[in-house]
């Protein structure tokens, strides 16, 4: 039996209603056998939960301890697949002292949960991992139970170990007491404490260790809970009428034109929304496809082969990152001047399944059963939606299809809710394949241009950035439902945008968080050098323009597309100065942790200087080759280099990678088969994007609506060889591994395929119609 | 509407339903049955695949009233999570998932392959599974977990 929580005890926590105090009475055996009356009923006011993605100060609501010693813990941060789940139950057995199946973890409830915001951008592994949130709970909750233990056994606290449940005299193993006795059904009262000490990752013996993912079994056996498994008594099945054009507005909806089948309940048109609710899924999808609805033309498209010019004729808001305000004295006065513009596509999350949701609204309350990444915010927005106070409304996560960033859960989440809200009974609506893919926030679009200056050495004295991308929308957060599709068809605008020009000059600190500034750079403002570099010359400059289509995080958002210009670029220059792509690298780094990653990946896959193999070159034919790429992520969020083998098919413009060798350095790591895990789906995941993904759309509407038209490689091609070094840190803070070698992917390949065939590539994806044009224009 | 049975992994089940309605959602809403999924119900992705007489089956393309008697096995008619068939515990044995959403097709499709080109290569294990997707590309957990239970049954 795995600790999972299993879905018969998740609908006897459905059944339990709201409060976290009314749970606890429902489910006794699920958390903590809670048997005195008057402690539940004193437990509403202690579990009143931090808002706004601050979590709690208070120990309670972060861990619980039974009278049979079952320690419970409370999680923000949810598990979509990545393994977060499995990771947290070992970073609670190991501060908290208790076997690994003596835990249970509860994530992402709005009645029960802390308020952690939104688990994202491989953040929830500092966030909850260091000395904070989770992990300062646990250790909060061991020095406690040691206290308590040392007024019990009468013996100072230092002279006391807690292990596997009990607490124990260091001298004496028989002088013990258990975390039941002790504690067991009553609360800590505490709050966190900021001096409680974490255990060293030398002293752990279930973090760090590659504990297999809890809820495997379950899912190779068909017998996981996805959120489109959620069933509710009384539930009716919903499916939403999207308009067909970009913009396009209801004229009229004729009911009529589906009274003839079966099962139809309502049509509910709200704004430009319009949906249909049906007995039967089936009768939904019918009754959705076959309802008349007449549409206003939509507002019309730029044409998509104009896109990257298009970025830079639109009104922008600029910002600066960076300037050292010589940039373009030197770039004049430079004898060489290296400049190259990179464009990135829209790329979709395009999850597996479309997105589902299951909402039960009542006239005053609301329960919405969702795969969203934002429980809590998505709470707050559904609130918003429904006319409710955000208290009446609860989110329950229940995991959907892997969703590497806003996919259509939180949309889902709103048409469920808003559908329940019409017919007064509990909906579950799952999208089409194409309303997911038409609709979703589209990772952004960029065209970018850098520019350096050498000095005489050949090294880079000045890097200049200067950035174009497109925005609308993106996540709601708690107030701004109109950042996704269905928010915005009921009436909730997007964020607004707001032109700026010129930037202001920047006035903090460097922060990296997109990866906006390239490594190589000193990113010195004021007082403060935050970035990872040497060139003292730099300029960072973005313009953010308004999309026709809306966007939002898509797994490493924007660190990936600048990553892309950044690190190809540097490769360029690196050829023009006949340098080794890895010491001109490693000559412009003033970064331990990233070059000491960039030596390990080169070590790892027994790099060889580049410039000797590209003397000769043949025309047609297979040709291979070799490159290497490196990012801090987000600034100082997990450290990665990546070196990338490729065969390019001269003549069919097929790439093929051979060999992928990652050596990442993310602090402390809690599991290493899960990081694992996580670096192969990434650098695959990048791998696909690198070479075939892009969002299409013709003058009205996205044409990118299914697998044939978004090409996503499937099981079918033969994966390269991943070999994969990490690089434990532990005297360091832990990071993130979930976004760190999909960064590094499309670079390492572009490189690789400019080393094979003396093609540079500046353009994703790298398809084979884009290889054959480059091979042929260089030929010409 | 109309009464249907269906054999299902190994018992029959009697449905009253359209039978023009997918064998899916036959599967995932009337019986409950949560291995195969709605991933695009165009036929491109294979979430949704059962094995109906030994065939890797699109149950979002095929209409219920296409099965008649035929047997019906899901994911979870393969093996339990507490007995799981070898070529799950294959997959659990390489951790060879990441949000798990595209198991059926991955395992079904591989299964059926296996069960009739038990010596099959690598390659063509590879050209067997090219209609299927995982999202989170966990490809090589998960063509390793094949590899295994593949050398496993012919050795």
């Amino acid at each position: 039996m795995t600790p999972h929580l299993a879905p018969d005890a998740r609908r006897a926590l459905g059944r339990a209603g709201f409060s976290r105090r009314s749970f606890l009475k429902g489910s006794g055996a699920l958390v903590v056998a809670f048997s005195s009356a008057g402690l539940v009923d004193g437990l509403t006011g202690v579990f009143a939960q931090g808002f706004n993605g601050t979590g709690s100060s208070q120990l309670d609501a972060w861990i619980a301890i039974g009278r049979d010693g079952m320690v419970t813990a409370y999680t923000g941060k949810c598990d979509f697949g990545q393994g977060l789940y499995t990771a947290q139950m070992q970073l609670v057995a190991e501060e908290v002292c208790v076997s690994l199946n003596r835990v249970r973890l509860i994530q992402c409830d709005t009645s029960m949960t802390p308020d952690q915001g939104t688990t994202s951008g491989q953040q929830s592994h500092p966030t909850n991992f260091n000395h904070s949130n989770l992990a300062l709970a646990g250790a909060t909750a061991r020095q406690a139970l040691i206290r308590l233990a040392s007024d019990k056994l009468g013996a100072p606290a230092s002279d006391l170990v807690a292990r596997d449940g009990v607490v124990a005299l260091k001298a004496n193993a028989s002088r013990s007491i258990s975390y039941g006795e002790l504690i067991g059904g009553q609360r800590f009262d505490l709050q966190l404490d900021q001096a409680a000490t974490r255990k060293h990752p030398r002293e752990w013996t279930v973090l760090g260790t590659p504990v297999p993912r809890v809820d495997m079994r379950e899912m190779v056996s068909g017998r996981f809970e996805f959120v489109h498994n959620v069933r509710v008594p009384g539930m009716l099945h919903g499916r939403v009428v999207r308009p067909p054009e970009i913009g396009a507005t209801v004229a009229s909806v004729d009911e009529a034109s589906i009274r003839d089948l079966p099962g139809v309940v309502k049509v509910v048109v709200k704004g430009n929304f319009v949906g249909v609710v049906a007995q039967k899924p089936w009768q939904a999808t019918q009754a959705a496809e076959r309802l008349k609805v007449n549409w206003n033309r939509g507002t019309g498209l730029s044409p998509q082969a104009d896109l990257y010019a298009w970025l830079r004729r639109q009104p922008a808001r600029d910002t600066l990152l960076v300037d050292s305000g010589d940039v373009d004295a030197k770039l004049a006065a430079g004898s060489t001047v290296l400049r190259s513009t990179y464009n990135h596509p829209y790329q979709m999350h395009a999850s597996m399944g479309s997105s589902c949701a299951v909402a039960d609204v009542q006239s005053d309350k609301a329960t919405i059963w969702s795969a969203t990444q934002s429980a809590y915010p998505t709470r707050n927005t559904s609130a918003m939606l429904l006319g409710l106070k955000p208290e009446s409304v609860r989110v329950v996560y229940v995991r959907g299809a892997g969703c590497y960033g806003i996919n259509g859960a939180d949309t889902v989440s709103y048409d469920a809710a808003l559908l329940s809200q019409s017919v007064g009974r509990p909906v579950r609506v799952q999208l089409s394949r194409k309303d997911e893919m038409a609709w979703e926030n589209y990772g952004n679009a960029f065209a970018i241009d850098q520019r350096v200056a050498l000095d005489a050495n050949g090294n880079i004295a000045v890097w200049d950035y200067e950035a174009w991308s497109a925005a609308r929308g993106g996540r709601p957060g708690y107030n701004t439902p109109g950042n996704v599709v269905t928010g915005f068809l009921v009436g909730s605008n997007p964020a607004p945008f707001a032109p700026r020009t010129p930037a202001p000059a920047p006035a903090t600190p460097l922060d990296n968080g997109s990866n906006t500034a390239p490594s190589y750079i000193a990113g010195r403002v004021r007082d403060s050098a935050n970035g990872a570099g040497v060139i003292r010359s730099e300029r960072v400059l973005s313009h953010r323009v308004l999309s026709p289509f809306f966007t939002g995080p898509l797994r490493a958002p924007e660190r990936l597309q600048n990553t892309f210009a950044h690190e190809c670029f540097m490769d360029e220059v690196a050829w023009h100065v006949k340098a080794d792509p890895v010491e001109y690298r490693l000559k412009h780094l003033n970064h331990a942790r990233l070059s000491a990653a960039v030596r390990a990946a080169a070590k790892a896959a027994n790099w060889n200087p580049r410039l000797s193999l590209r003397a000769s070159r043949v025309r047609t034919g297979k040709v291979t080759g070799r490159g290497i790429a490196c990012v801090c992520y987000e600034g100082d969020n997990g450290y990665v280099a990546m070196v990338a083998d490729v065969s390019v098919d001269q003549d069919t413009g097929q790439v093929q990678v051979t060999r992928l060798v990652v050596a990442q350095d993310s602090g402390p790591i809690s599991n290493p088969d899960g990081m694992r895990n996580q670096i192969e789906g990434g650098a695959l995941q990048g791998m696909s994007r690198a070479l075939g993904e892009e969002v299409t759309w013709d003058d009205q509407k996205i044409t990118s609506v299914d697998w044939r038209s978004y090409h996503s490689l499937s099981m079918g091609f033969a994966p390269p060889a991943i070999e994969i070094v990490l690089l434990n840190q532990t005297d360091v803070e832990a990071c993130g591994s979930g976004e760190t070698s999909i960064t590094v992917v499309a670079p390492a390949i572009g490189n690789a395929i400019f080393d094979a065939t003396g093609v540079r590539l500046r353009q994703v994806p790298f398809s084979p119609e884009r290889v054959r044009a480059a091979l042929r224009n260089n030929s010409e | 509407m109309s009464i249907l049975t269906l054999k299902v992994n190994g018992r029959s089940h009697q449905v009253d339903v359209d039978p023009s309605t997918p064998l899916l959602y036959v599967l995932s809403d009337d019986l409950e049955l949560r291995g195969p999924k709605f991933g695009c119900g165009l036929g491109q992705c294979g979430a949704c695949t059962v094995v109906v007489n030994g065939q890797a089956t699109r149950s979002c393309v095929t209409p219920v009233s296409a099965v008649g008697q035929n047997e019906i096995t899901t994911l979870e008619g393969l093996g339990t999570a507490d007995s799981p068939h070898p070529l799950q515990q294959a997959f659990i044995d390489e951790q060879a998932a990441q949000c798990g959403f595209c198991l059926s097709g991955v395992v079904l499709t591989a299964k059926t392959f296996l069960d009739r080109n038990p010596r099959a290569t690598d390659a063509q294990i590879q050209q067997a599974l090219s209609g299927v997707l995982c999202r989170c590309f966990a490809n090589v957990r998960m063509l390793k977990a094949i590899r295994r239970y593949a050398n496993g049954r012919t050795a």
